[in-house]
């Protein structure tokens, strides 16, 4: 792992063992594409990294390829000092540590609310109905969803639904989470109720790793920024060191575009 | 004199043996197929690959010469003494489950690819996120093409009655064998068959409907 990925936002500079997810060198193509070039990236407990870039840039792919949605071409990928094993029961005992809220919910649609928190529980976990249960109602208490536990997915609004594959994440007990785009499905109106949900899981210490366009939120709520163009981390910084003074070309031009209006 | 009431225990023999055979195969077929979609859509190369061929060779092999290798291989070399009913079960259910299979396939393929990710990632195993979260959804598109694949299914068992399984259609032989006109014997036959048919249809009606409010 290179020096320029150690963390600089956390505070202690603290040693591997709080590393919770390390990317090291990790290659990507889609065909001709060189979709993920050399990235090496590290990821402490209790960080919150936002991933921001123009769009193609690779960002969503990096997010997908830390458990494995995404494989990789080279490279190696660690979670809590284990390296993401292969397709089969290992890796989806892996996966299950690993959150993920997706850009479009992706809630299991056959299912109501209630059972879409309580699925992995009972499926994965091994949990009991009541324990499960009891777990996913304060759980969709806690992102203001409660009221509609015995609804399906489709009768919900965008916002609402993302909140509830906010809670289903939560409900595995996750060490990290990772957010793929969670609001950019959204109504603007909407887009609030989510971040806030997000920033409450931040301040409680969650781990999160989060793709967006939020600038609002990578501003507020991340220890880190990241900024990714053309397949390449471009450049890390905390969020006030990289919105108001971008080091690298890349980043002013793109920040130049979006803050503009 | 009337053809089905003098000859009716052989006409019910017949029906029940075309409802019994068509039921086993069903079942046969439904398993089977549903199985083998699973290893098609499979991360795993050696399953898929076997589910392909599966399909491949029963599908694209005459019934006739399904029946005859099931009658006169199969026993030869793996179950000697197995009666014909359940040879001919065997070689129907077989060959439908290929058809079975494409359209449980092809219903996998209308759910969205976001349900499986969503599914793997809080930590299903493969076959639990098939069972679990694909199937499910996916039966909805699967039923109206099903419901043609065992309505074929059961015109499909009459190829049984050459082989010596008790069903409707042998019934036509035994009476045109008797003498009896032939006109009057195919109708009744037909109406055997649609009388199961029509149940088929109306059975997969009522699944539709059900599906339908569950959503």
């Amino acid at each position: 792992m290179s020096g320029v990925s150690v963390t600089k936002g956390a505070e202690d500079a603290a040693p591997a063992a709080n590393d919770l997810v390390v990317l090291s060198n990790v290659n990507k193509h889609f065909g001709a594409l060189h979709v993920l070039q050399d990235i090496d990236l590290t990821i402490a407990r209790g960080e919150v990294v936002v991933v921001i870039g123009p769009s193609g840039s690779g960002k969503s792919t990096l997010c997908r390829t830390i458990n494995r949605l995404e494989t990789i071409d080279s490279g190696a990928i660690s979670i809590d000092g284990k390296p993401l094993p292969q397709e089969g029961r290992e890796l989806a005992r892996l996966r299950a540590d690993v959150g993920m809220v997706f850009q479009s919910f992706n809630l299991f649609a056959h299912k109501t609310v209630l059972e879409n928190v309580m699925l992995g529980q009972i499926k994965v976990r091994r949990t009991d109905k009541k324990t499960a249960e009891d777990k996913a109602r304060s759980l969709l208490d806690r992102v203001g969803v409660a009221t509609q536990a015995d609804k399906y997915p489709a009768q919900l609004s965008g916002g609402q639904q993302q909140r509830v594959a906010i809670a289903r994440a939560l409900a595995m007990d996750p060490k990290v989470i990772l957010f793929d785009e969670p609001t950019s499905a959204l109504d603007p109106e909407m887009i609030n109720e989510v971040l806030e949900v997000m920033q409450q899981l931040a301040r409680d210490g969650m781990t999160m790793v989060v793709v967006t366009h939020e600038m609002g939120f990578a501003r507020s709520a991340a220890n880190r920024v990241v900024f990714m163009a053309d397949g390449k981390i471009v450049e890390e910084a905390t969020p006030d060191q990289f919105f108001s003074n971008p080091r690298s070309d890349r980043a002013k031009d793109f920040l130049s575009k979006i803050l503009h209006h | 004199m009337n053809v089905l009431l003098d000859n009716f225990p052989e006409f019910r023999d017949g029906f029940i043996g075309t409802v019994s055979i068509t039921a086993v195969s069903s079942v046969i077929a439904l398993v089977l197929g549903v199985l083998v979609a699973g290893l098609r859509v499979s991360p795993v190369p050696p399953l898929r690959i076997f589910g392909t061929a599966w399909v491949t060779l029963l599908r694209n092999t005459p019934l006739t010469l399904l029946f005859l290798v099931s009658f006169f291989v199969v026993p030869e070399i793996f179950f000697p003494g197995m009666s014909p009913f359940l040879l001919g079960s065997l070689a129907l259910g077989f060959y439908t489950s290929s058809f079975v299979c494409e359209a449980v396939r092809s219903g996998i393929n209308t759910v969205p690819l976001g349900q499986a990710e969503a599914a793997r990632s809080i930590g299903m195993t493969f076959s639990q996120t098939l069972r679990i979260v694909v199937l499910p959804q996916a039966t909805r598109t699967v039923i109206p093409p099903l419901s043609s694949i065992f309505i074929a299914l059961t015109k499909n068992s009459a190829i049984a009655g050459a082989f010596s399984v008790t069903e409707l259609f042998g019934w036509q032989k035994l009476m045109s064998d008797r003498g009896y006109a032939i006109a009057p014997v195919f109708i009744w036959v037909a109406l055997g068959y649609l009388v199961v048919t029509f149940a088929i249809s109306g059975l997969f009606w009522l699944v539709e409907r059900r599906m339908e409010v569950a959503r």
